[in-house]
């Protein structure tokens, strides 16, 4: 009881900056386990794959890895070659990292832990998506400057690919959620989810009325078009294969890390991940419903702290779904060639995703 | 607390940009840029303290991640060795200083003489938060200025390309 009379006294400004730090803590503190154990997953997935067995020495099924991982990255030498633009070096790899980072800020991983105050959300902005888009775009500055910095040829190439394909696929990924924020009528990602759960806002007063809901109000039914080119795009976005082309090691040896060595090495690969972990969240927020389950009344906000809880296993189970496609993917496709690239992100989805657009309009247009 | 980060934001923006153009450390084209960027980001800062969240996620968005990307990859693939050696030059300064001095007696003047006469006539539009009242008063109360710009914005794309393809057909 005293406890909660201590919390009672705070103002509410005291009070929301209390959870919010507490918020931002558990964000990070979860994120930073799944980019490590997304490494050993990664590792043992492709084993598995290519009939081998895969790090399994340390602790039971090779469970501490990334411990172990860890320690070698921070003892290994950290050495800075005499060529490099010494400013842009140390500044690169955390360029990479922090953006991944500020994107965790808007994603809704929860609905609350049974009192409706605290919403399992960093920050709600109402322009979540367009921040998350700006964040992300961001990010491609820690690579071009990683590769601009090494001041050698198989980086600064890596660094160029790099910056193009990510402009290129931007506009695709941009492009391709506009329909979803159409149905939808709102920049912001929980109200996405609401949607997705059937509870869509009454046009004069603005309070939700649930309608009937089911698997098939998840949006990647009623788009799947801009599911795929958000996936695909999301996949380029990232750097990861078949779209890897900045680091492609038979090319340029590494790209864009090649001059790094020990931790700034080891922040590249931890600002990848950490992409592809918060694309699998925006991708389960737009398109899979979210912390929703469309079973057991799952799919309202939490009245207890058990239910809280169970809406962020879910978010984080949907989330390790895509993980495992993601990491699927790279040990199943071949990498694309430039030229294919290019065609396929300013011929084929641009295109595309306009063409969705216009014709989510008129359907609208058509239903109003 | 608004008005310590209104500061922080205002000395950031104006810091920063004052490097883009007057860098006394580095004439590195690449750095001018990540100044430029810096100044964006802290200008986005600004509109979101004005409650303008969709003006500064566009900030970001448009000018920061792809502008400026584009940017950076022209200063690189042209390698300016030249332009990091050039020194500042005293007419440079001079121009700059005159341009920045008639840009405050605008702004001077708007802000003591003008404000006054022109706020009493003219309600200014409510484009505070969401995203919507920003969309309807572009497209209703400024639908025409908003086409004039997009046509003035493919007139360059068009310039662009006629310049660039020096034998046409």
């Amino acid at each position: 009881m005293n406890r909660m009379e201590w919390l009672a006294n705070l103002t509410p400004t005291q009070q929301f900056v209390l959870f919010s730090v507490v918020k931002i803590i558990f964000a990070v503190a979860i994120l930073m386990p799944i980019i490590a154990y997304a490494v050993l997953v990664e590792r043992r997935l492709c084993a598995f794959i290519q009939d081998r067995v895969g790090p399994n020495r340390v602790g039971p099924f090779g469970l501490l890895q990334p411990l172990a991982d860890g320690a070698k990255a921070i003892l290994k030498e950290d050495f800075t070659p005499e060529h490099v633009r010494k400013v842009y070096y140390w500044l690169a790899p955390a360029l990479c990292m922090i953006p991944a980072l500020l994107t965790l800020a808007v994603i809704p991983f929860g609905s609350n832990l049974g009192n409706s105050n605290n919403r399992m959300v960093i920050a709600d902005l109402n322009v979540g998506i367009l921040y998350t888009f700006g964040i992300v775009s961001l990010g491609v500055y820690g690579i071009v400057l990683a590769g601009y910095a090494a001041n050698s040829k198989y980086s600064f190439l890596g660094g160029i690919r790099s910056s193009a394909q990510m402009i290129s696929y931007e506009i695709a990924m941009g492009m391709s959620v506009i329909p979803v924020f159409m149905l939808v009528g709102s920049l912001n990602l929980s109200a996405v989810i609401d949607y997705q759960a059937g509870r869509i806002p009454d046009p004069e007063t603005g309070r939700l009325i649930q309608h009937s809901s089911g698997l098939l109000s998840w949006l990647v039914f009623k788009q799947p078009l801009a599911f795929l080119i958000f996936l695909v795009a999301a996949f380029a976005e990232t750097n990861r294969l078949p779209f890897d082309l900045p680091e492609s090691e038979q090319e340029l040896v590494g790209g864009y890390n090649t001059e790094y060595s020990s931790m700034k090495f080891a922040l590249f690969f931890m600002g990848e991940y950490a992409n592809v972990i918060l694309s699998s969240a925006m991708m389960v927020t737009l398109f899979f419903g979210g912390w929703t389950l469309p079973v057991f009344g799952l799919e309202q906000p939490a009245d207890s702290l058990g239910k809280g809880l169970l809406h962020i296993g879910i978010f984080l189970g949907k989330m390790a779904a895509f993980l495992i496609l993601f990491i699927w993917v790279r040990w199943m496709l071949p990498r694309f060639r430039y030229d294919q690239l290019m065609d396929l992100g300013w011929r084929r989805f641009i295109p595309l995703a306009l063409a969705n657009i216009v014709v989510t309009a008129i359907l609208l247009w058509v239903r109003a | 607390m608004q008005d310590v980060l209104f500061y922080c934001f205002a000395a950031l923006t104006i810091l920063c940009g004052f490097m883009v153009v007057a860098n006394p450390w580095s004439r590195n084209p690449v750095t001018s840029a990540m100044f430029l960027v810096l100044t964006i980001v802290s200008l986005a800062g600004l509109f979101t303290l004005l409650h303008a969240f969709f003006l500064a996620a566009v900030q970001v968005l448009v000018y920061a991640g792809a502008v400026m990307v584009l940017f950076l990859f022209v200063i690189m693939l042209l390698d300016l060795k030249e332009e990091a050696r050039r020194k500042i030059r005293g007419f440079g300064m001079i121009s700059g200083g005159i341009a920045v001095a008639a840009v405050f007696g605008i702004i001077f003047k708007t802000l003591v003489f003008d404000t006054p006469r022109l706020s009493a006539g003219l309600s200014a539009p409510n484009l505070e938060g969401v995203t919507k009242p920003l969309g309807e008063t572009l497209f209703t109360r400024y639908l025409l200025p908003f086409e004039i710009l997009s046509v003035l914005l493919l007139v360059a794309m068009v310039g662009v390309i006629l310049l660039s393809k020096r034998d046409l057909r």
